[in-house]
């Protein structure tokens, strides 16, 4: 047996700081979180100031990362849009969350009539193509920013509430559980102390994947005017503004790419970080490594 | 002597650098059968299974030498390649695991699962390979196996899986058969039947058998020569009759002891107890669908009975016979169709609402599995109090102490409150388990099979305290079990059960003593004796 005593046990923090990708992706969303901040005081131009005579300017020492059509600047733009961008990602995303991972404890665990109907539910949705039920939802709320926000939440809810309703299935048949109820435990206690932190490592890793898919369907929506309205910048905006320059002014599209990439890549290692470090047995493992090496 | 069929020398298995097994060395002679005994985590699956191939993970460093000689020719099998692995599993080294549940594919036909190893390691065809199959379960005893061979694992009973298993073993005439606790998941009268069955399959085929088991008693029926182990380390290698006659080490002899053996039933207590639980004419039944329609089977048919306080009752049967039914209807798990449960005065089945609530806190239940009992990730801490919480019986540092009280009374040191359940052993978690049923100060304890997966030492702890705290407390238990044996060391009671009925019902002395019908007969026989088996044809 382990002989780690309960003092000594690091912390999750500790743990997940202590593992070299995790920090790595941990730093880099403390950077995305900061120039979102704080970037508006710092960045070199107004984002929205256009300068025709500056227009398609190649990356230099006026402009780091160039200009575009409208000789707007587009560091500028790439930093006052990193704040559209998490907003999006990380509320919609919460909704969905919210939503889904309440859908699909319910139907786990209460089975049945209830499963049937709420996953039947589930499935209707899961059945429209993704970008059509944002389009639908969006046309229903009018275009802008929250409508976006509202419809990416709404169509990701599905996802969640299947890999929630598949974890509480296995779970609640675990004898924990059943201990736990012949102690007279109520079903709501049992839902919040035992089936929920059980089913933590898959809805953490479904939490990931989609604060990555949920930058890039902002930025679908927002290429079809429904999203954010122009001139405001998000990256998927300014991907899809620079479509029609790749040949003559390649920063247009690489750089707002490389920040939907880099933050991508950050959400997923600080998930997969997470996932590790929330599970106690995991935890006791990676602290006995860390103390060998 | 001849070169035996498997040598292995020095064996030594390491995970991630930790030494788990550290340089063991046996010998398995043609047509013999060595027993390997340890506790779980002494490294005993880790050492048969690397010095037989099977072992391979990421992490894991195997050393030593294991030598397999059979008419085949003499293949070194550690750090073997994979292709010349193939070549010794199946033909070479059969194997039965411990769980034949999941050991067979649940999709394939046992036709299919018996005529795979055959087909490609004999070059059967498929018809030669399938009048094999039928001889092969023909050998194990299985009835009508015409029939079977196209029957799916699910239709078989645990112990027919298991015969099954063993032929499938069989199926290319191995000279080593590995047994890894092939018994210990079945109950004591299937147990028995396995046991048969491996002698008698390896006196017919005069193939060497090694037999992994915690139970000394079981190894005792099967091998010629033990190896026990403790910690990765051999610490007694000698003939089955001098262990049990006069074992060495010190740990043989506790494992020895340990061991529950008949012959000693629990005094009678006080006979004028006033009576705390009474279960009269209770009926359960379950709604199965199958083909052809819904169908009830009826799980436990008129049974009765009376617990005064400071008693136990000892429910005994085979798996199917409805007695952890009966648990889970005290425990509120399953509705009764008929019958009464009374609690001191209280109907334990009409009550309703917060008296129901208040009911259901003097009834506790721990269970068999103390690793699945507890939730990973919950502190004791959490697990233990976790009644408090709900019954809002302490808070705060109050509920803290509460919890350091209980833990002291399972013999557990305070500090354990801020583990998790991986960080105990399985004796730990069962005290963990113990202590949270006593947490709401319960007057009758549920013991569902609740020492039955613990290794024998520690189920003897484990029994130890079950008596005391029932000293100390008062308290009434049901202690639910297979093993007889057990259920003499702690019942006062027994009820035997069979097919949801009362077989045979009254004071232990007298049920296990002098037995009046023929399963409870039956059921005594197939406990295995406390002396070894002395074998006729011993080389």
């Amino acid at each position: 047996m382990t002989s780690t005593r309960p003092s000594t046990r690091p912390s999750a923090l500790r743990l997940l700081l202590r593992n070299r990708v995790s920090l790595l992706g941990c730093l880099i969303l403390a950077a995305v979180v900061l120039a979102a901040v704080v970037g508006p005081w710092l960045s070199p131009y107004d984002p929205n100031a256009t300068d025709v005579g500056n227009a398609l300017r190649a990356p230099g020492a006026e402009h780091w990362l160039g200009t575009d059509q409208l000789g707007r600047d587009v560091l500028s733009r790439i930093v006052a849009a990193s704040q559209v961008s998490l907003r999006v990602a990380v509320v919609s995303v919460s909704i969905a969350l919210v939503l889904g991972v309440g859908i699909g404890l319910l139907a786990g665990y209460a089975r049945g009539a209830a499963d049937a109907v709420l996953m039947r539910l589930v499935d209707v949705m899961f059945a429209f193509p993704v970008l059509l039920l944002a389009l639908a939802i969006v046309a229903v709320l009018g275009p802008g920013l929250n409508s976006a926000i509202i419809a990416i939440g709404v169509v990701y809810t599905p996802i969640f509430a299947r890999v929630a309703r598949a974890s509480t299935l296995s779970v609640r048949e675990e004898p924990f559980v059943k201990a736990s109820l012949t102690m007279g435990t109520g079903h709501a206690y049992v839902l919040r102390h035992h089936v929920l932190p059980n089913i933590s490592g898959p809805v953490i890793v479904q939490t990931s994947l989609s604060l990555a898919f949920a930058i890039l369907s902002e930025a679908a929506l927002s290429f079809l005017g429904l999203g954010v309205q122009p001139p405001q910048p998000s990256w998927g905006r300014m991907l899809f503004e620079a479509q029609g320059f790749v040949g003559q002014a390649w920063w247009m599209s690489v750089f707002p790419g490389a920040a939907i990439f880099v933050t991508t890549l950050a959400f997923n290692l600080v998930g997969d970080g997470l996932r590790e470090v929330l599970d106690p047995a995991r935890r006791t493992a990676l602290a006995a490594q860390g103390g060998r090496s | 002597m001849s070169t035996p069929l498997l040598r292995v020398r020095d064996l030594t298995v390491a995970a991630h650098g930790d030494p788990i097994v550290r340089g063991i060395s046996f010998d398995v002679e043609d047509g013999q059968c060595l027993g390997i005994v340890g506790e779980s985590g002494s490294g005993k699956s880790l050492t048969v299974l690397s010095a037989t191939g099977l072992l391979e993970a990421p992490g894991l460093t195997i050393g030593g030498s294991s030598v397999l000689t059979d008419t085949t020719g003499a293949t070194e099998i550690i750090g073997a390649s994979r292709a010349t692995l193939r070549g010794v599993h199946g033909p070479r080294v059969g194997f039965v695991f411990q769980d034949p549940g999941t050991s067979l594919n649940p999709l394939l036909d046992l036709e299919r699962q018996l005529t795979e190893g055959p087909e490609t390691h004999l070059g059967m065809t498929r018809r030669a390979a399938r009048r094999h199959a039928l001889e092969l379960l023909e050998a194990v005893g299985i009835p009508d196996p015409e029939q079977r061979l196209r029957a799916f694992p699910h239709q078989l009973s645990g112990g027919q899986r298991q015969r099954v298993m063993i032929a499938i073993a069989l199926a290319c005439s191995p000279s080593l058969l590995v047994a890894d606790e092939p018994t210990t998941a079945l109950d004591v009268t299937t147990q028995a039947q396995i046991l048969d069955l491996v002698r008698g399959m390896q006196d017919e085929r005069g193939m060497a058998v090694v037999w992994i088991s915690h139970d000394l008693g079981v190894v005792g029926q099967v091998a010629d020569d033990v190896t026990v182990l403790l910690d990765g380390t051999a610490v007694e290698q000698r003939p089955v009759q001098e262990i049990f006659a006069s074992p060495r080490a010190d740990y043989t002899r506790t494992l020895l002891a340990a061991r529950p053996t008949l012959g000693d039933p629990r005094p009678a207590p006080a006979a004028d107890a006033e009576p705390v639980l009474r279960v009269a004419d209770l009926d359960v039944s379950f709604a199965v669908r199958t083909r052809t329609g819904t169908r009830r089977i009826r799980a436990v048919r008129n049974v009765g009975f009376t617990v005064p306080r400071g008693h136990t009752l000892g429910i005994v049967g085979e798996s199917g016979s409805g007695k952890s039914t009966i648990a889970n209807v005290l425990t509120g798990q399953v509705r009764a169709d008929a019958g009464t449960v009374r609690l001191h005065d209280a109907d334990l089945l009409a009550t309703r609402g917060a008296d129901r609530r208040d009911l259901r806190r003097r009834v506790a239940m721990v269970f068999q599995d103390p690793f699945a009992a507890l939730n990973p990730r919950a502190t004791v801490e959490r697990s233990v109090s976790e009644p408090l919480r709900v019954h809002g019986l302490a808070t705060g540092p109050e509920r803290t102490r509460r919890v350091a009280d209980l833990l002291g009374q399972v013999e557990l040191p305070a500090d354990f409150a801020a583990r998790y359940p991986h960080e105990l052993s399985g004796g730990q978690r069962q005290r963990v388990c113990i202590a949270r049923a006593l947490a709401c100060e319960p007057d009758v304890l549920i013991l569902d099979e609740s020492t039955a997966s613990l290794d024998v030492s520690i189920q003897a702890r484990v029994v130890d305290l079950l008596l005391r705290l029932q000293e100390e407390l008062g308290l009434t238990y049901v202690f639910i079990a297979h093993d007889l044996a057990v259920v003499e060391q702690i019942s006062h009671e027994v009820l035997v059960m069979r097919r949801g009925e009362t077989v045979e019902q009254g004071p232990a002395r007298a049920v296990l003593s002098d037995p009046s019908h023929p399963y409870t007969r039956e059921l005594l026989a197939a406990i295995p004796p406390a002396e070894p088996r002395v074998r006729s044809s011993a080389p």
